[in-house]
């Protein structure tokens, strides 16, 4: 591995691994260090450059961020008394159910954190190969009908406007069901651009590259501003659903993309053989190409997932209270606590990291596993 | 009848065509009613009058009593600048990490893919909100501004620092610079060209210094090399003289760059790596120096790898570019916001600003494209 990696550097490596000696620097760990931080002068210079920096930078930033930062509910007496050395991680405790639930009702705050877990379940068992069958669409629906009825109530329980919706579950929601409802449209979108038909054809072309080339906030602006002046007269539809039906638009382009990819992928040999069959377009797309074209494009939808999932924040520029918004709101309406922002916005970066990070592991293990399945 | 394929391809576009005339009518007639209800002019009759707002940045010469028009040229420069120089250091930053990511260097490989993992698993609007408040929050008061050697003072209304006071000389030597780089390109095709014809080897490297380096100092030293510098000075709440970068554009440059560099470290990454072993090699058993093999053999086959997926991180960083508003930038978008909410006119607005968005992208594309087809292999 070494070796393959050392020529694409063709400067400094390649006379470096000439001169090592066929059998590497011996083994254990002494020799691991060598062959990987001393093999050469110059890669000596960078590893000692390297520990300068680090050494630098690494013990007052642990010390800021873990030795005197402020753990645990304690009140702001003590992080104002450590404010310049540590972290005030206190900010958390103090915030946590105001960035996990918004304005949601205190006293009801159960039930979005069922929600959370429903919807990371969702994702969960989505992941999970053993799934992939057609039931996995009941369990979306079942998923997706227990959300909107823990959240908004009704059926015995207490009504939530959704104005009132906020935090976590919302970036979840947003993030989610707009995968969820732009993933047909995008495979439409995908087929309309390979179709034969001209009109069929231009429409999704002129979709696709039309909202590939705007930013996701002038689509968020389009949908708070203009919705209202679209719809007849006195229909109103809430903030959150106007946001939601954006992303969604908004989305299905990438996804139309990601899906054609794996479409053009499929070898020309399968439609001739459909076609050969009699099989009539909707029944060869259904039954032959896209089952292929699709498992092809899994990694590139997951990662239009990963990115779903950051864009939604978002909505914060049209005030909607998704996670980042309810964050920001948390120090930014409290004075007292104002000053400690840093911490605040660190904490909700851990927490995307997480999600997001997760998912692109998952995404490149997925990307290697199906490959292998494919040959 | 159905059953033919001509019958159904026209009967499936009809009802396409006809579903999106309907739509499109119904949403227009919705719109036109909604805005005759509330009074509000349909057209951009609103661009020529008066604006009526400040702009903090500005690149164009903009007053509050200037028009709507106006302030959308200077909100549209400062998207252009932030964009530009954005896609500058992003591509700096990221192809310095993707040659870090494959170093022999463990460590520093490490480092480098640390850095990927965690810059791109975050929302681009936490970090511009983070870098914002550290530059706004964290750095001392005007008063108490950190003074770097005389000529440089941070604080929390941003960087300010010294500029050479106006004089002919310098406007001149940065004419010159300009002159200087198309002079040094021209050498440098000439260079080529006479190998090419002659196979006789002109030196590029040295001229080209002396040309962009030398030019400039020339014309400053001819014009009578002034030493007069323009130093901020402290008077009553704000400091005078010099220029200054303010907080905002220095959280969203920042943001953009090194949010992107992240995903560019990555495309240089996988360029170099699908250029084939024995291309070095053999570069190296025909004698080139490292020097040449980077820039003759490896680095033209990365490229053809590398410049389609580097065309759409421009593009992102670009679009990207419109976060300014969270963070209080005036950019394209802050203009656009600030006029919606002042005439109403929220249909032009964003039909402006997605206008403008998509002929920014699609020159990105013609650019790159056109790019692409230079340094194409030619294939037999």
């Amino acid at each position: 591995m070494a070796n393959g990696t050392l020529s694409t550097l063709p400067d400094a490596a390649l006379p470096a691994a000439a001169e090592r000696p066929p059998s590497g620097g011996g083994g254990g760990p002494i020799g691991w260090i060598r062959d990987n931080l001393f093999s050469s002068a110059s890669n000596t210079i960078v590893t000692l450059l390297t520990l300068a920096v680090l050494a630098y930078i690494v013990p007052p930033a642990l010390n800021w961020l873990v030795f005197s930062a402020v753990w645990g509910n304690q009140p702001l007496a003590a992080c104002d008394a450590v404010r310049g050395q540590g972290a005030c991680w206190a900010v958390v405790w103090e915030k946590f159910r105001f960035m996990m639930f918004g304005v949601y009702p205190f006293d009801q705050q159960w039930r979005p954190a069922i929600a959370i877990v429903i919807l990371c379940g969702l994702l969960v068992v989505s992941g999970i190969k053993l799934f992939w069958r057609p039931s996995l669409a009941a369990i979306w629906i079942a998923g997706i009908a227990a959300t909107f009825w823990l959240m908004g109530g009704g059926l015995g329980l207490a009504p939530v406007r959704s104005e009132q919706w906020g935090g976590l579950p919302v970036t979840l929601i947003l993030a989610i069901f707009g995968i969820a409802f732009a993933f047909p449209l995008g495979v439409l979108l995908a087929l309309g651009r390979r179709s034969k038909l001209p009109i069929i054809r231009s429409f999704s072309v002129i979709y696709i590259e039309v909202v590939r080339g705007v930013p996701l906030i002038t689509v968020l602006f389009m949908a708070s501003v203009m919705f209202a002046l679209f719809l007849p007269e006195g229909v109103r539809i809430d903030q959150m659903l106007r946001a939601q039906v954006a992303i969604i638009l908004f989305i299905a382009a990438y996804l139309a993309e990601a899906v054609r990819g794996g479409l053009q992928a499929v070898p020309k040999g399968q439609y001739e053989a459909a076609e050969a069959l009699g099989l009539p377009y909707w029944k060869m797309m259904l039954l032959v190409i896209l089952p292929q074209g699709l498992k092809i494009s899994i990694p590139p939808i997951v990662n239009s997932f990963i990115s779903v999932f950051k864009d939604t924040s978002l909505v914060v520029i049209i005030a909607i209270y998704d996670f980042a918004y309810a964050v920001k709101k948390s120090v930014e309406t409290d004075f007292a606590w104002k000053k400690y922002f840093i911490e605040a916005f660190l904490f909700s970066i851990v927490v995307y990291w997480i999600f997001c990070f997760a998912m692109s592991k998952y995404s490149q293990w997925l990307e290697r596993d199906l490959a292998r399945g494919h040959r | 009848m159905f059953r033919s394929e001509r019958v159904r391809s026209i009967l499936y576009q009809a009802l396409l065509l006809a579903g999106v005339i309907g739509l499109g009518w119904y949403l227009v007639s919705n719109t036109l009613h909604n805005l005759e209800t509330r009074q509000i002019q349909v057209g951009f009759a609103f661009l020529s009058r008066e604006a009526g707002f400040e702009i903090a940045e500005k690149h164009i010469a903009y007053e509050a009593s200037d028009s709507y028009l106006r302030a959308f040229l200077v909100g549209l420069a400062n998207t252009l600048v932030v964009a530009a120089l954005g896609i500058f250091f992003a591509t700096i930053i990221g192809t310095l990490i993707g040659i870090a990511r494959l170093s022999s260097n463990w460590l520093l490989a490490k480092l480098a893919s640390a850095y990927v993992e965690v810059m791109r698993n975050v929302p681009l609007l936490l970090q511009l909100f983070v870098w914002y408040g550290i530059f706004t929050e964290l750095l001392p008061p005007v008063k108490e501004s950190i003074e770097v050697g005389g000529w440089l003072f941070v604080s929390q209304r941003g960087f300010r620092f010294a500029w050479p006071a106006e004089h002919v000389a310098w406007s001149a030597a940065g004419w010159a610079f300009l002159a200087g780089i198309v002079l040094a390109w021209l050498w440098r095709g000439h260079a080529r060209r006479t190998q090419i014809a002659t196979g006789r080897q002109l030196p590029v490297g040295w001229p080209s210094l002396a040309l962009v380096l030398g030019l400039p100092i020339a014309a400053w030293a001819v014009l009578g090399a002034p030493t007069q510098f323009d130093v901020p000075e402290l008077s009553g709440f704000d400091f005078q003289g010099g220029r200054v970068i303010s907080p905002e554009f220095t959280a969203l440059l920042l943001g953009l760059s090194t949010y992107t560099a992240a995903f560019i470290a990555e495309v240089v990454r996988a360029g170099i790596l699908a250029v084939d072993k024995g291309q070095g090699e053999a570069a190296m058993a025909l004698g080139l120096t490292p020097g040449q093999r980077l820039r003759l053999i490896t680095l033209p086959q990365a490229l053809r790898v590398i410049i389609p997926p580097m065309t759409s991180q421009y593009l992102n960083l670009a679009k990207n570019s419109s976060l300014a508003v969270a963070i209080g930038y005036p950019d394209l978008v802050a203009v656009a916001n600030t006029t919606m909410n002042q005439t109403g006119q929220a249909i032009e607005a964003i039909a402006i600003l997605m206008a403008v968005y998509l002929s920014i992208s699609l020159s990105i594309s013609l650019f790159m494209n056109w790019y692409n087809d230079r340094v194409r292999l030619v294939e037999r």
